[in-house]
């Protein structure tokens, strides 16, 4: 008997309309194939099956348990002094839309969160129940992340990863004395120790399941967190800085920047914005995307001297305008990550172009077959070809900067897409 | 000038690829044979599909290059692009002639074009696995349909076997009227005497819906309504990334 009812309609409206502030849409990075006779399969690239307004990739069904949150903190719609519709799932209702959702192809699984009900252990039994309706009654093997509870016990942590693909803790904010002003009932210990907690899980495992066979899987689509960007005062640096550590020490699959949107306009400890900072949160996507497929470290792109990312230029151009000494590069000869250190060429042109020269000795118009936005790329590179336009040694970066500023200004809105690409397509930053 | 024409099936036109070399004549334009009624010229030299010969070109496009780029040509061909089998005619001539693998010499004309033309493809199977919508059925069969801009279905099956393994669906192309049904066991391939959805919407009618089926439609428009961001809005983005030839298959869109 299906669980749906009247009243179905208005927690779905309130809860996904409370969990919709969270970014991060990827469903990928697992394989898990269908058990005989079950529902579903997760694939390693995330479908999107549909897209909002604003051209936001619909994944998972992005839902909340219950926004009845008994803490308090200042950037979040939920808080629990603001007079705001409330509303809580039983948990085989919200398997059961799961499940309708689908079985009809709306979706590619669950992306389930919740304020905290109680305490966050209760909170934390509750989102469990929901997973395991799915996986052990439902046989579902579509795509589960699911929202780690700040401050919940290790069993419950533990068990949320035997059926979840993914696990995340959001931290939010990513220094401690900001994070007490502004969500005074967090702490860092309670966040950090379930990231800490995750990865050593997911290392033991991956020992286990080389000694035996038949261990299950702890979360294998890994762990993210989140950033709001703009609420506190950090900055990019102080952002990218933590976000490298969590890539590299504890083996983040990603993680997430969301652009602060004011919804508790009368809290003073909040920062005056009157639209969302989203060209400052497309920047840190992109210097994200450098670190982890570039071959770029924090420090190229922010350090102490310029501690914020520059909002007017990707962070690839500015590194190649503070470098000039790297250029030109000859396309003929360079090796894979020099080519990829190019503005205007990405993974998959840097690719075209190492394959394509081993036949012909490439010039712009092989170039500009091949991808790469020469308007950029111009700049940077030499080619086999004489009399071809000048490079920043000749030009000068401050020249380059005022050229690549004026060709880009029409561009602009297409860029702003890039924030929720699914995979790493070839997008040449 | 000399125009050849095969019929249209990728095995027509590899047949065609070893005729061109058997006569040693090669070809200014090809053309298949559901196109061509208006324009039979004296000089077209009609080649009739043999499986043994494709099988050949086949062979030989797998030894000289590679698997991947078999698979590719195949995919191209499906697109059912105007250009597409002219241009698989010249990557056969070309793998022939060159001394090397041309694969991925993208400063060919023909290599670049077929794998952007490949991307095309890709992509609209993408779509099509992205956007496909199942109603259930009163007798609690999925069903779904659309029409897709490349003849991609075949290439999205596998897809939706595996991932719908234990309910019945039917996915059905309004465009080509032919479909796919999967019956717990196996899909297999059909065609309906009259089209099964409307056109207009890809939606069956009121009658045959299972109770619940306007439930999910409504609830899940209730959902897209409710995660909109006001603040985020963006329609040139939204419809870059979600064609408006696919909305009105849509629950959410209508
Ligand atoms: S814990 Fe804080 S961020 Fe989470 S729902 Fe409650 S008030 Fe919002």
């Amino acid at each position: 008997m299906l669980m749906i009812s009247e009243k179905t309609y208005d927690k779905l409206k309130i809860l996904a309309g409370s969990a919709k502030y969270d970014v991060s849409c990827a469903s990928s990075g697992t394989q898990r194939s269908n058990t005989s006779g079950g529902l579903g399969n997760a694939s390693a690239w995330g479908i999107c099956h549909s897209y909002s307004d604003d051209g936001r990739c619909i994944s998972l069904m992005k839902i909340m348990l219950s926004n009845n949150c008994i803490y308090d903190c200042a950037y979040c719609i939920n808080r629990r002094s603001n007079d705001h519709p409330r509303a809580t799932f039983m948990p085989k209702e919200l398997a059961d839309l799961t499940i309708g959702f689908y079985r009809r192809n709306y979706i590619e699984g669950l992306f389930l969160s919740s304020g905290v009900l109680r305490n966050p252990d209760y909170t934390m039994e509750q989102m469990i129940s929901v997973v395991k309706e799915l996986r052990a009654n439902h046989r579902f093997n579509g795509y589960i992340h699911m929202k780690v509870i700040p401050g919940s016990g290790s069993e419950l942590i533990n068990e949320a990863g035997k059926w979840a693909d993914r696990l995340s803790v959001n931290l939010e904010i990513p220094t401690e004395d900001n994070l007490k002003f502004l969500a005074p009932e967090k702490n860092y210990e309670s966040i950090l120790k379930p990231i800490h907690l995750i990865t050593d899980k997911i290392n033991e495992n991956r020992e286990d399941r080389k000694r035996f066979r038949k261990v299950e899987k702890f979360t294998p689509a890994g762990q993210s967190t989140q950033f709001v960007i703009g609420a506190s005062d950090d900055t990019d640096r102080t952002i990218l800085k933590l976000a490298g550590r969590l890539y590299d020490q504890r083996n983040l699959k990603r993680v997430y920047y969301s652009g602060f949107i004011q919804v508790n306009g009368y809290d003073s400890r909040l920062p005056v914005l009157t639209t969302p900072p989203l060209v400052r949160e497309h920047r840190l996507y992109q210097a994200d995307w450098l670190l982890r497929f570039y071959g770029f470290g924090v420090d190229d792109i922010v350090n102490n001297e310029h501690p914020d990312l520059d909002l007017s230029l990707d962070p690839k151009v500015v590194y190649a305008l503070r470098n000039p000494w790297l250029f030109p590069v000859d396309i003929n000869k360079a090796d894979y990550y020099s080519l990829l250190k190019v503005p205007g060429i990405g993974p998959r042109s840097a690719r075209l172009i190492a394959d394509a020269r081993i036949h012909n000795h490439l010039n712009s118009y092989h170039l500009k077959k091949i991808g790469v936005v020469m308007k950029r790329a111009q700049y940077f590179i030499t080619c086999h070809e004489l009399g071809y336009s000048k490079t920043i040694q000749e030009l000068k970066p401050e020249f380059v900067r005022q050229l690549i500023l004026t060709g880009q200004k029409s561009t602009d809105a297409v860029q702003l897409s890039l924030f929720n690409l699914p995979v790493p397509l070839a997008t040449a930053i | 000038m000399i125009i050849f024409r095969y019929e249209n099936s990728f095995e027509g036109l590899l047949t065609l690829v070893f005729e061109s070399y058997r006569l040693n004549l090669f070809p200014d334009k090809i053309v298949s044979d559901n196109e061509s009624q208006t324009m039979i010229f004296s000089d077209t030299v009609s080649i009739v599909a043999d499986e043994r010969k494709a099988e050949r070109v086949w062979k030989k496009i797998i030894e000289k290059s590679s698997k991947e780029s078999a698979n590719m040509l195949q995919i191209v061909f499906l697109s059912e692009h105007p250009e597409a089998s002219g241009l698989i005619y010249d990557f056969c001539r070309l793998m022939v002639e060159k001394p090397y693998n041309i694969e991925t010499d993208f400063s060919l004309e023909p290599v670049l074009k077929l794998s952007r033309l490949f991307n095309k493809v890709a992509a609209e199977t993408a779509r099509v696995r992205m956007f496909t919508r199942f109603q259930e059925t009163s007798e609690n069969t999925y069903y779904a349909s659309f029409s897709p801009k490349y003849n991609v279905l075949p290439l999205c099956i596998q897809h939706f076997t595996d991932r719908f393994a234990d309910q019945e669906w039917i996915i059905y192309d309004l465009k080509r009227n032919y479909g796919f049904y999967y019956n717990l066991i196996e899909t297999v391939r059909i065609t309906f005497e009259e089209l099964p959805a409307n056109p207009e919407n890809g939606q069956i009618p009121e009658s045959s819906k299972s109770a619940d089926e306007q439930h999910f439609q409504k609830l899940w428009k209730k959902y897209y309504d409710s995660i909109s961001i006001v603040q985020r809005k963006n329609y040139r983005l939204h419809r870059q990334r979600l064609p408006k030839r696919f909305w009105k298959y849509l629950p959410e869109k209508n």
